[in-house]
């Protein structure tokens, strides 16, 4: 029978353990594949309910795709069983941020058809609703882009500043999410007394929330670091999976449908330019979006100062009908480019309406961008691409 | 104003001749595959194509510099067999009363671009170097009381993709090629083609459509009344001038 054995041979020997159990640690590779992670369908990066399942090995992401239709309301087919003037309440709902927006490329289509066209003066009020929903839509995803990654304050200025445009907009149309004020042949009403004066003083506000956002976010070094080269999407893949507005111009595709295919809005009758960015990445898509929120202030205070007077309804019948035909309109919107192709065979409503939504193209290419990134980086590029929900699901 | 009007006349002309060219240089470049092409007047250009050239057709215009795939989706031709839901007498009595235009329903005057089949493929493709767009059709011709399958576009437009998917989940169109031809927004045990003509939307069929009632309810007197005075505003708005 051993001795017992004394202590300091007892602590060598639970050292030798302790070491060669961390070796093993190091040694071993540890098995990382095959990990599902959910993100969605709540989420805040979503903007509604988008499910994103990836594929991890360990921080990196192999594989991911985005899974829809929790909210297909299909206004496709539902369009088909109503009047025209019917179909803006559902198309309204389409990109709540920027419910204006989406208004305009259809209610185009159906004159183009009709062979109607709308007063100038309700043309640029058209313009000036345009680009105000595009600074409430845009200036939250400038605060939002900051929660996503990690910064709280920012979206709070961003709700602050955005109700000044929507009070702005629910004072000439009544509603501050869904207008619908746009009719066939011009618009529903004029704009109220001392309106022109308080948009100025909105937009020179907004001006200054641009300003605060780029103090705030954009030299700040830890959004810099989680931003820049995070997300890279080169000008060509970006144009074959069809992304449009500042996704694409943040790839250095120098196109804006506002320029270069301006369905009759009062775009060309004043001065701003198209902001692009070679870069391709998230940085690239905040800055592009920035320089554009101020590029729409400034078109809003041109336009304001320069509306023409007149009337604001074309001559149409009370009961719309639309002559058989086919067209295709297309605008700019917040998100890129919305279209509707509307087919007519001469009825009181669209025989099909096929709605080009901007964040269904926008969003396809989360498989091809994704594959390689770090968890992390998920929310960036979600974050950055900006979508809303009821744009890609309709 | 008449100096705004006479400049977009002259920009409507001057783009519709630059469809007319574009029409006939696209036409020289696919050759055969094009079977029509259709310009119209200040709008769009269309061009239909020969389904057994749609893939070829769609890699010539990519490389033509139309890199922007814009959508693509399909139309059904025919009628629903229950009408418009809502009130089909009412709708058939109101086409045609007063305007001629609209009481040409006949198909050629419709489609742009011609075709016959049942289901057409439609796409848009845009160059962003020459600002031009171009929108494209395609007929799908009927195999066994089915659509015919039609080659996938996957690999010339990435894009296509969940284009492709909806387009099958929604009118039943088989593209041949694709390595993940599922449904994309209804559940995997959805039966049925929504967007088909003849596939009903029930909530309309059992309920009254309250749309129709708020116009029907216009007596003939007062509809001539109201449009007399929406006339009378608009002349004394200086709008005829």
């Amino acid at each position: 029978m051993s001795p017992p054995p004394t202590a300091s041979a007892l602590r060598e020997q639970q050292a030798y353990v302790a070491a060669q159990a961390a070796d093993a640690r190091v040694n071993v590779e540890l098995d990382t594949g095959d990990m599902t992670l959910n993100i969605g369908p709540q989420h805040p990066a979503t903007h509604g309910t988008l499910r994103i399942a990836c594929q991890l090995d360990g921080e990196q992401v192999i594989s991911a795709e985005p899974l829809m239709g929790y909210m297909h309301r299909g206004y496709e087919k539902l369009c088909e069983v109503r009047t025209y003037p019917q179909c803006t309440t559902l198309i309204n709902r389409i990109d709540w941020l920027g419910s204006f927006a989406n208004e305009v490329p259809f209610i185009l289509a159906a004159e183009q058809l009709m062979g109607v066209e709308a007063p100038p003066r309700a043309q640029w009020i058209r313009t000036i609703l345009f680009e105000l929903s595009r600074i409430a839509n845009v200036s939250l995803f400038l605060g939002d882009m900051g929660v996503q990654v990690g910064a709280l304050t920012p979206v709070f200025f961003a709700f602050r500043d955005r109700e000044r445009v929507l009070n702005q907009i629910e004072e000439v149309t009544g509603g501050r999410f869904h207008p619908n004020f746009d009719r066939i042949g011009g618009l529903k009403d004029d704009i109220p007394r001392g309106w022109i004066a308080e948009t100025h003083a909105v937009m020179a506000k907004m001006r200054g929330f641009c300003d605060e956002m780029e103090d705030l976010l954009m030299g700040n070094e830890i959004f810099q670091t989680r931003c820049r080269s995070v997300g890279v999407i080169p000008g060509d893949v970006a144009l074959s999976y069809g992304l449009s507005g500042a996704n694409l111009r943040a790839s250095g595709v120098d196109w804006d449908l506002r320029r270069d295919a301006n369905p009759g809005l009062a775009w060309d009758q004043v001065d701003w330019r198209v902001w692009t960015h070679p870069d391709g990445d998230s940085f690239a898509r905040y800055w592009v979006r920035l320089q554009e929120t101020r590029e729409a202030t400034k078109i809003v205070d041109q336009l304001l100062d320069g509306i023409p007077s007149g009337p604001i309804m074309a001559k149409v019948p009370r009961i719309i009908k639309v002559p058989a035909g086919e067209a295709y309109v297309s605008t700019e919107n917040p998100l890129g480019e919305m279209g509707y192709y509307v087919v007519s065979k001469g009825g009181l409503g669209p025989f099909r309406v096929k709605i080009r939504t901007p964040s269904f193209s926008n969003i396809s290419v989360v498989p091809w961008v994704m594959r390689g990134t770090y968890v992390p980086d998920i929310i960036t590029i979600l974050g950055s691409l900006y979508f809303i929900l009821g744009d890609i699901d309709r | 104003m008449a100096d705004d009007t006479g400049d977009e006349q002259s920009d409507d002309q001057a783009g519709d001749e630059a469809r007319e060219a574009l029409a006939a240089e696209l036409s020289e470049l696919l050759g055969d595959a094009v079977v029509e092409s259709h310009v119209e007047a200040g709008q769009n250009l269309w061009l239909r194509i020969d389904i057994e050239q749609w893939h070829a057709a769609m890699a010539a215009l990519r490389d033509a510099g139309f890199a922007y795939f814009g959508f693509l989706s399909a139309i059904d031709w025919t009628d629903a067999p229950e009408g418009r839901y809502e009130d089909t007498e009412f709708d058939a009595a109101g086409v045609g009363e007063d305007d001629d235009a609209s009481s040409a329903t006949a198909e050629e005057t419709v489609r742009r671009g011609g075709g016959e089949t049942r289901f057409q493929l439609l796409a848009q493709l845009h160059s962003p170097a020459r600002h031009a767009a171009v929108l494209i059709k395609a007929d799908v011709p009927p195999a066994d009381g089915a659509p015919a399958s039609v080659p996938s576009i996957i690999d010339v437009f990435a894009g296509a993709d969940w284009h492709e998917r909806e387009a099958h989940e929604m009118f039943g169109l088989v593209f041949d090629g694709h390595p993940n031809l599922e449904h994309i927004y209804l559940p995997t045990e959805f039966e049925g083609h929504p967007l088909r003509k003849d596939f009903p939307l029930l909530a309309r069929a059992v309920k009254p459509w309250p749309g129709v009632v708020d116009i029907e309810e216009i007596p003939p007197e007062l509809e001539a009344q109201l449009e007399a005075e929406v006339m009378a505003e608009f002349e004394a708005s200086g709008a005829g001038a």
